[in-house]
């Protein structure tokens, strides 16, 4: 039977996270529908069509449905899952939302952010913070899954565009809760999820301005993301949304260069995958330097500004 | 308002866990344990809000081995009212975890249940979720600021691109996130109090809830361990090295 892949979109755009999932929901099966619920997303619904390996775009729209709050978007979910056998979304805050509440609907045990599809009904997903990886065979009849987007490679564009069906959208669940306002911080630099490089900052660059003016400017020669380290984010030095680690992003670029960073086991679950890891540390102690590639013993405030007079 | 937190015990967040050799799991023997940290966050945000008047009993909950009387100690030092222990050995999965709290839900008639977002063992980040589809109730996940009203509440979520704020209709299921709150550490004279608050214990039968899994884990394995590379004397020699050695820039 068929795969449900519930997208992430912000309405105007497909997310990259998408297509990683799609990657990943390929390795599963082949009939593959994607579901763009939200309003207005009529663009973001014709790049999902353009992706290789899509059956179908399904096209859910409405008032309710426009922040894909949990409420309406699980009960939407739930009146499509007769179809499907397998339903799939990226691990993003919107999929993490919404699937869990789908699942239990559906009297489901969900598994969370697989890294690996090993058959349609047995999965490799992380633990404990990335320390541990589990192989888990489900037996319900029908699978909810969601993906770690950073283990799998984007699907690529098709040379045919999947047709997109416009559904019909009920009231159901909606009301109980309601959207009031994004605060997004705006960025013209690289999302940090799909990025080729990042370049994280920690507790060490002691203010917000400091992070700013010592990180930005190496993270802008090098065309990367920003990234931060819990303690950074708590400190206020960076916005919640650069946060790498257990409980932040999960990201694997090429490049991660880690500044003033221990190297706590919590961030490392969000970084270890990348391929070279560059720390920077004052503490030639510090456990970050027992997993980084190349490492320089030094002050940060000294090492970055050389780097970007180097770049 | 009464509010619920369920609250997990969990290997403590500063040990590093072993996987075991023959890949049956992870060793848990003699490994410290304390409450999943979320879960702190959860019960202090329950007890500022009944200091701040808004609420006025808080209840929490384990489910889990008798040692789990410990978190709910813990709980209870730090200002919770009350505590029941759900006894059941062996994992249980978030979907019957949910099942029994709605079960304690029904009983508690809780104005709103603050979860962790996650539990530092399964990183699952489902149960909260998952007790609002079973209750039919609002959910506001990922919490970094709940502002409560008498029937709704206001709640600024942590999501991928900054924050977005919500209002939901209580009842309510809430789950926290890491800038929720700074957790308080129980005094010794709130330790020896603790002592002595009721501390109720059931088992899943009473909720008429069958503890069954829905996983096979067939095995647990270690990840693949990354070998530390070398030390560099200087940035010239790392962009030399990022740009011969590893091709990245
Ligand atoms: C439930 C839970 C979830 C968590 N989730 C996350 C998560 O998702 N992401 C995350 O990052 N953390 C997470 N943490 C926190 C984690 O345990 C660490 O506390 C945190 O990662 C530490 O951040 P840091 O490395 O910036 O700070 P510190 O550990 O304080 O390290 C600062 C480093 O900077 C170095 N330094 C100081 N001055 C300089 C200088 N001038 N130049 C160069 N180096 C310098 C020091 O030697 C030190 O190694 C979590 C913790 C818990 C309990
Ligand atoms: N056994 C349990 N007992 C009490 N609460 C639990 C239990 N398991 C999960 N929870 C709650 O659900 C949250 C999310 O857990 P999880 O879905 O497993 O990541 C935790 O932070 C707890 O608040």
């Amino acid at each position: 039977m068929a795969i449900l892949l519930f997208a992430e979109h912000d309405n105007a755009a497909l997310s990259d996270q998408t297509a990683k999932a799609l990657a990943a929901a390929s390795r599963i099966g082949s009939d593959i529908d994607v579901l763009i619920v939200g309003k207005n997303a009529g663009s973001a619904a014709e790049e999902a069509a353009s992706l290789a390996g899509v059956r179908s775009v399904i096209l859910a729209e409405g008032n309710a449905l426009e922040h894909r709050l949990a409420e309406p978007t699980a009960e939407l979910i739930l009146s499509l899952s007769g179809n499907y056998d397998t339903i799939v979304a990226p691990a993003t805050t919107t999929g993490k939302n919404v699937l869990p509440r789908v699942a239990a609907m559906l009297d489901v045990m969900q598994i969370s952010e697989i890294t690996e599809a090993i058959s349609a009904d047995t999965f490799k997903r992380p633990i404990y913070a990335g320390n541990a990886i589990e192989v888990v065979q489900t037996t319900d009849a029908k699978k909810v899954l969601t993906v770690r987007t950073a283990a799998f490679p984007a699907a690529g564009k098709s040379g045919t565009a999947a047709p997109i069906k416009i559904v019909e959208t009920g009231t159901a669940g909606a009301g109980l809760s309601s959207f009031v306002e994004n605060i997004f911080s705006k960025s013209d630099r690289p999302e940090l999820g799909s990025a080729k490089i990042v370049v994280s900052g920690g507790r060490a660059l002691g203010s917000e301005e400091s992070f700013r003016k010592v990180i930005s400017p190496v993270a802008d020669k090098l065309g990367a993301a920003i990234g931060a380290s819990r303690a950074a984010v708590d400190a206020g030095y960076a916005p919640n949304d650069l946060q790498v680690g257990q409980t932040g992003k999960v990201v694997a670029p090429e490049l991660y260069i880690a500044c003033g960073i221990s190297g706590a086991i919590q961030h490392l679950a969000g970084m270890k995958d990348a391929k070279v890891i560059v720390a920077i540390n004052t503490d030639e102690e510090a456990p970050i330097f027992q997993i980084a590639d190349y490492g320089i013993v030094g002050d940060l405030f000294e090492i970055l500004p050389e780097m970007e007079r180097q770049l | 308002m009464k509010i619920l937190v369920p609250v997990k015990r969990v290997i403590d967040h500063n040990v590093k866990i072993r996987v075991k050799t023959d890949g049956s799991g992870v060793d848990l023997a003699n490994v410290k344990m304390s409450m999943n940290p979320f879960d702190e966050i959860a019960v202090e945000e329950a007890i500022r809000l009944k200091e701040a008047g808004k609420a006025d009993e808080v209840v929490v909950v384990s489910i889990g081995p008798a040692q789990a009387q410990d978190v709910l100690r813990t709980a209870l030092a730090m200002g919770a009212d009350r505590a029941i222990l759900i006894t059941v050995d062996g994992t249980v999965e978030p979907l019957t975890v949910a099942k029994l709290l709605k079960g304690v839900a029904e009983n508690e008639q809780p104005g709103l249940v603050i979860l962790g977002k996650q539990a530092i063992d399964d990183d699952a980040n489902q149960t909260g979720q998952m007790l609002a589809a079973l209750l039919g109730w609002s959910q506001a996940t990922f919490a970094s600021r709940i502002d409560l009203g008498a029937d709704r509440a206001k709640v600024t979520r942590e999501v991928d691109g900054g924050l977005q704020v919500i209002d939901v209709r209580l009842p309510a299921i809430m789950t926290a996130d890491l800038r929720l709150n700074q957790p308080r550490y129980a005094s010794l004279p709130n330790i020896m109090k603790a002592k002595k608050k009721p501390l109720e214990q059931k088992t899943p039968q009473d909720f008429g809830v069958t503890v069954e899994a829905r996983l096979r884990v067939l095995r647990t394995e270690e990840p693949a361990v990354r070998q530390g590379g070398i030390k560099v004397a200087n940035t010239a020699e790392l962009f030399d090295k990022l740009k011969n050695e590893a091709g990245v820039i």
